[in-house]
C-alpha cells in the first residue's frame, strides 16, 4: 500500500505465526498510527514475541497480511529494518567491547559515516546517563545499565518506531523507573513505541493503546482506562484468610460484590465501593487476616478476560 | 556487500582487544614446533641419510606442511566459538540481523574476517620459516595464500556445522577425532607413502594433505613434477571452500529466522 500521512505505521489482518502444529499467533488483527505508545499485554507464551519479531522483519509470516512502515517485510525486509530500533527481550550487546563501540559499530550497520556515528553515541551516552561509562566494558555493567544501552543502540539509526520486547523484565524497581523515564521522554518526542509486557503497572504507564494478548489470540482490545471500565469494576476489595480458612467458606461471600475472583491466598471482590464491600463482610462475621481496597488495575481486566494471573 | 565490510569491521574492532596476546601466541607455537621437530627431530633424521626427503633437509621438507596444519588449527578454532558465541551467548549475530544488514552478509563476513586472521597467522608462520632458514626460496611466500586456502576448507564446513550447534559439546569431538588425527596423519611429518598402502588413497578424503601437498609443492618448487595432482588439489580446496561458504550462509540465516 502506498505510504501517506494516515497509513498506519503497522498494519496487519490475520496475522499468523506456526511454528509447525504449533501456532505462537493466531489471525491476530492490528493497527499502530504513527505517535502512538501500543502495548502488547499478556503472560508468558501468549505470542507477544512471535508478533514482535514478524513486525520486526526477522521472522517470516506465516499467514495474513502485514505491512510495516507501508512496506511489505516479505520482500522488503531491509529497506523496513533500517527504518527501525529494536530492543530485544535478551541482551545482545557485544559484551567484549566498550559502551561507546557498542553504539558506534552498531550505527555502521545502517551505513552512516564513523564521524555522524560519533556525534549520535555522544548524544544517546548522554540520553542513556552512560557517558560516565562511555570507555567501559558492557561486561561489568548493572543489568539496567544494559538495557539502557541497548535502547540507546536501538536508536543510532533515529528509528521511526522502536520495538521493545519486555523492555524492564529482571531489573530492581529503581531501574525499571529511570528506564520508564527515559522511554516517557521518547514517546514524548513523537517516536512511536510498540512494546511487550507481563506488567500491568508498565502498559499503565507507558501504553496509550494496548490489547491484552492470551494463547495466541487478542482477546481485548483499548486504552488501560477503557480496558478497566469495560472489564472491571472501579474498586478491588482484597481479602486474605488465614491458610485452611479460604477453602472454608462456602457461600459466605455470595452476593457481596458484583464479581468474586477466587486466588490462591486471597478472594477478590469487585465492586465499585470497596469500602462498602469491606464494612459488609465485617458485618457478616467474616474474619480475614487483611483487608485492602485498592483500584482495579490491567492486572484485574486480564483475570476477568482468562481467569488466570498475569504473572504466574 | 556494504554489509559485510562493516561485519568484517566490527570483528576487527573486538580483535584489537586481544591484538597483544594473539600475536604472542602465532610466533610462540611454529617457534616450538620448528625447532622441536624441525632441528630436534630434523637433526637426527638429516644424519641417518635423509634420501626419502629427496635431497631436502627435514627441517625444509617440514616447515611448509607444518604451516599448512597450523592454520588448520587455528581455523578449527575461529570457525567454533565465535560462531556458537555469537548465535547463542552474545547473541551479537542477531543484534547485527535487526539492521538492514541480511543473514549472508553476517556469514560471508565472518568468514572474510577468519580469512584475514589465517593470512596473519600464515605470514608470520612464514617469517619464522625464513628466520629459521627454512626456506627453500622466495617462493615460500606462495605458503600464504595456500595455506588460508587450506583453513578456509576447514573453517567453511565447520562454521556451518557450529551455526547448528546451541552449545560447544560436540566441538571436542571435532578437535579429538577431526583435527587432531588430521593434523598427525596428513603428510605433515612424513610422507603419506610412509602410511601403510591401504591407508594411501584415505589421505585423499583429508583436506589437510592437499593443502600440505600443495603448500609444499609450490613452496619447494616442485609443483612441475605432477601437476595435474597439484591442479586437482587447487580444484578440490576451492570446491569445499565454496560450498560450505554457502551451507554456512543457509545455516545461519536458519538460526537467525528461528530466533
Amino acid at each position: 500500500m502506498p505510504e501517506t500521512s494516515t497509513t498506519p505505521l503497522i498494519h496487519a489482518r490475520g496475522l499468523t505465526k506456526k511454528f509447525g502444529d504449533f501456532t505462537a499467533v493466531d489471525a491476530i488483527d492490528l493497527d499502530v498510527a504513527k505517535g502512538e505508545a501500543f502495548g502488547f499485554l499478556g503472560p508468558n507464551g501468549a505470542g507477544k514475541t512471535s508478533t514482535m519479531r514478524m513486525i520486526g522483519s526477522v521472522s517470516p509470516v506465516t499467514d495474513g497480511t502485514l505491512t510495516v512502515l507501508g512496506l511489505d517485510p516479505r520482500t522488503q525486509g531491509p529497506q523496513i529494518r533500517a527504518r527501525l530500533g529494536v530492543v530485544p527481550q535478551q541482551d545482545t550487546l557485544d559484551t567484549e567491547l566498550t559502551v561507546r563501540e557498542n553504539l558506534v559499530l552498531y550505527g555502521r550497520y545502517f551505513g552512516l559515516s564513523r564521524e555522524e556515528c560519533g556525534r549520535r553515541a555522544d548524544e544517546l551516552l548522554d540520553f542513556a546517563q552512560l557517558t560516565e561509562r562511555q570507555n567501559d566494558e558492557v561486561e561489568p555493567l548493572s543489568g539496567g545499565m544494559k538495557r539502557r544501552l541497548t535502547i540507546a543502540r536501538a536508536l543510532i539509526n533515529e528509528p521511526e518506531l522502536l520495538l521493545l520486547d519486555e523492555p524492564t523484565t529482571g531489573l530492581d524497581p529503581q531501574a525499571r523507573h529511570l528506564l520508564w523515564d527515559r522511554l516517557y521522554r521518547l514517546k514524548q518526542r513523537g517516536v512511536t513505541l510498540v512494546l511487550t509486557t507481563h506488567y500491568m503497572d508498565e502498559a499503565e504507564q507507558l501504553c496509550d493503546r494496548l490489547v491484552v494478548m492470551d494463547k495466541a489470540k487478542i482477546v481485548a482490545e483499548g486504552s488501560p482506562r477503557q480496558l478497566i471500565d469495560r472489564y472491571s469494576t472501579k474498586e478491588v476489595t482484597e481479602l486474605r484468610f488465614p491458610p485452611g480458612v479460604q477453602d472454608s467458606l462456602d457461600g459466605k461471600l455470595d452476593g457481596l460484590a458484583e464479581r468474586i475472583e477466587r486466588l490462591a491466598d486471597r478472594v477478590l471482590l469487585y465492586a465499585d465501593d470497596g469500602e462498602a464491600v469491606a464494612v459488609a463482610a465485617h458485618e457478616r462475621g467474616l474474619e480475614p487476616e487483611t483487608v485492602l481496597v485498592r483500584r482495579s488495575t490491567l492486572e484485574d481486566v486480564f483475570l476477568r478476560l482468562t481467569g488466570r494471573s498475569l504473572i504466574e | 556487500m556494504a554489509g559485510l565490510t562493516h561485519v568484517i569491521e566490527h570483528r576487527a574492532v573486538q580483535y584489537r582487544r586481544t591484538f597483544r596476546s594473539s600475536v604472542f601466541t602465532s610466533f610462540l607455537s611454529p617457534l616450538l614446533f620448528l625447532t622441536a621437530m624441525g632441528v630436534g627431530l630434523g637433526g637426527y633424521i638429516d644424519r641417518s641419510g635423509g634420501a626419502a626427503l629427496g635431497g631436502l633437509t627435514y627441517l625444509q621438507f617440514l616447515a611448509p606442511g607444518l604451516l599448512a596444519a597450523t592454520v588448520m588449527q587455528s581455523a578449527a578454532f575461529e570457525a567454533t566459538f565465535p560462531i556458537i558465541g555469537g548465535l547463542n551467548w552474545q547473541r551479537t549475530f542477531h543484534a547485527m540481523y535487526a539492521t538492514p544488514i541480511s543473514p549472508r552478509d553476517i556469514a560471508f563476513g565472518n568468514l572474510a574476517w577468519m580469512a584475514v586472521r589465517l593470512a596473519m597467522i600464515s605470514a608470520v608462520f612464514t617469517l619464522i620459516i625464513v628466520a629459521f632458514g627454512a626456506a627453500h626460496s622466495p617462493l615460500v611466500v606462495l605458503g600464504v595464500p595456500v595455506a588460508v586456502l587450506t583453513g578456509m576448507a576447514f573453517a567453511g564446513p565447520i562454521s556451518a556445522f557450529s551455526a547448528t550447534q546451541r552449545n560447544p559439546s560436540k566441538f571436542n569431538v571435532i578437535f579429538r577425532f577431526g583435527i587432531t588425527p588430521l593434523f598427525l596423519f596428513s603428510g605433515t611429518f612424513f610422507p603419506i607413502e610412509q602410511l601403510p598402502s591401504f591407508l594411501q588413497p584415505v589421505a585423499w578424503l583429508s583436506p589437510l594433505w592437499h593443502g600440505v601437498d600443495l603448500t609444499r609443492g609450490l613452496v619447494l618448487g616442485t609443483f612441475g613434477r605432477d601437476p595435474v595432482v597439484m591442479v586437482a588439489h587447487l580444484v578440490i580446496l576451492v570446491g569445499i571452500v565454496v560450498v560450505s561458504s554457502w551451507a554456512t550462509a543457509v545455516t545461519i540465516e536458519r538460526r537467525l529466522v528461528r530466533g
